[in-house]
């Protein structure tokens, strides 16, 4: 049986997608057989993420509703062998997906994969629910900023009420904090909320730390998962986080501000 | 003088990281509690303005319910508007 880890933080633009990307690419690295779902019907990103947009033909929607096989909207990335997406459809609407459609893809993909990404649309609506709903881990991905804070607590509070596991009253769905867009030298300035703080508050197991990094955005523009990037430290970040997920005993990074030497904080150069 | 302010340090940006755990910590308290309970307060505030009516004729439309959640202390305020002798005459009078 593969294991259903849901990708999700309530608010929106903290960074799901590229979480979802960045790890899902990342266990697929280590050799596990990976799928990651786009949930977000009628705003779907994750294809363009992952640079795999022009080579949608079906999508989740067409899946559900019987006008294509799964195996025809897969689409089996080139870069790392045992990774695959399933599109999220573009023109649809929310109501397309149901919780028995959805039931049947996971249980067959759950044949051919052993890790299960559903990468959530923002909100609490169908969409998001229904990403978290079969869910047996969770990612709550958030930024050190008030707003995400309370969505994500939120958003574990559903989890623990709403989803399969809960409603079954079977083991609770296991819980991981991904800290995303973390500045070391604005927590240092008292700006922002340092990580132990969020840890305090939303009181579950932490997964990671990405900093604040230019490499996401340029990752984005290129289609290219961001862990993919060695150089950068939000890749390095995402890469350690998915040792942790498998068991080891990764120490955390890029917590500290990074010092400059004199000649780089005159002539420029940020953060990798 | 304005000029030896150009002596001083800089201005430290303000720390506001302590406000943002402060606000949460208490908003969030108050949320954790009333996802397991359902929102109470417009249960509360109808037996209230029930309970007054018996004894006191109110406009239901004149009563206030204010709650101001604080970290170790909360405080509900309700305020009901009693008719001036005049309206609660013509009341009994309209009523009859």
């Amino acid at each position: 049986m593969a294991e259903v880890i849901v990708v999700t933080s309530g608010k929106g633009g903290v960074g799901k997608t590229t979480t979802s990307a960045a790890f899902g690419t990342g266990l697929a690295q280590r050799g596990k057989r990976t799928v990651l779902i786009d949930f977000d019907v009628g705003l779907r990103n994750l294809d363009l993420i992952m640079g795999l947009e022009r080579r949608v033909v079906f999508d989740i929607v067409n899946v559900i509703q019987g006008e294509a096989k799964l195996n025809q909207a897969l689409i089996r990335d080139k870069r790392v062998d045992t990774l695959a997406i399933l599109p999220a459809s573009q023109t649809r609407d929310k109501d397309a997906l149901t919780k028995e459609g959805v039931q049947q893809i996971i249980e067959e993909l759950s044949r051919e994969f052993d890790y299960i990404i559903c990468d959530s649309p923002a909100g609490i609506e169908k969409g998001a629910m229904l990403a978290l709903y079969f869910a047996d881990q969770a990612i709550i991905v958030t930024n050190p900023e008030v707003s995400s804070v309370r969505d994500s607590d939120r958003i574990l509070g559903v989890l623990q009420s709403r989803s399969r596991r809960a409603e079954e009253k079977r083991e609770r769905v296991k819980e991981h904090l991904l800290v995303t867009r973390y500045d070391p030298a604005r927590v240092e300035r008292g700006e922002m909320l340092k990580l132990e703080d969020v840890q305090e508050i939303l009181a579950i197991p932490l997964l990671g730390v990405v900093p604040e990094s230019e490499s996401v955005l340029r990752a984005s523009n290129t289609g290219t998962p961001v862990i993919l990037d060695n150089e950068s430290n939000a890749g390095q970040a995402y890469k350690d986080a998915v040792g942790r997920f498998l068991g080891e005993d990764v120490p955390h990074r890029f917590l500290e501000p990074e010092r400059k030497g004199l000649l780089r904080r005159l002539f420029g150069g940020r953060a990798a | 003088m304005r000029w030896l302010d150009l002596f001083r340090a800089r201005k430290p940006a303000q720390a506001s990281a302590s406000a943002a755990k402060e606000r949460l910590q208490i908003v969030l308290a108050h949320e954790r509690i009333g996802r397991t309970r359902e929102d109470f307060l417009p249960k509360l505030q109808q037996e209230l303005v029930a309970v007054v009516a018996r004894y006191v004729a109110i406009d239901p439309n004149k009563v206030a319910v204010n709650l101001d959640r604080g970290g170790d202390m909360s405080t509900l305020e309700i305020e009901i508007e009693l008719p001036g002798p005049q309206a609660a005459r013509l009341q009994a009078a309209a009523s009859r």
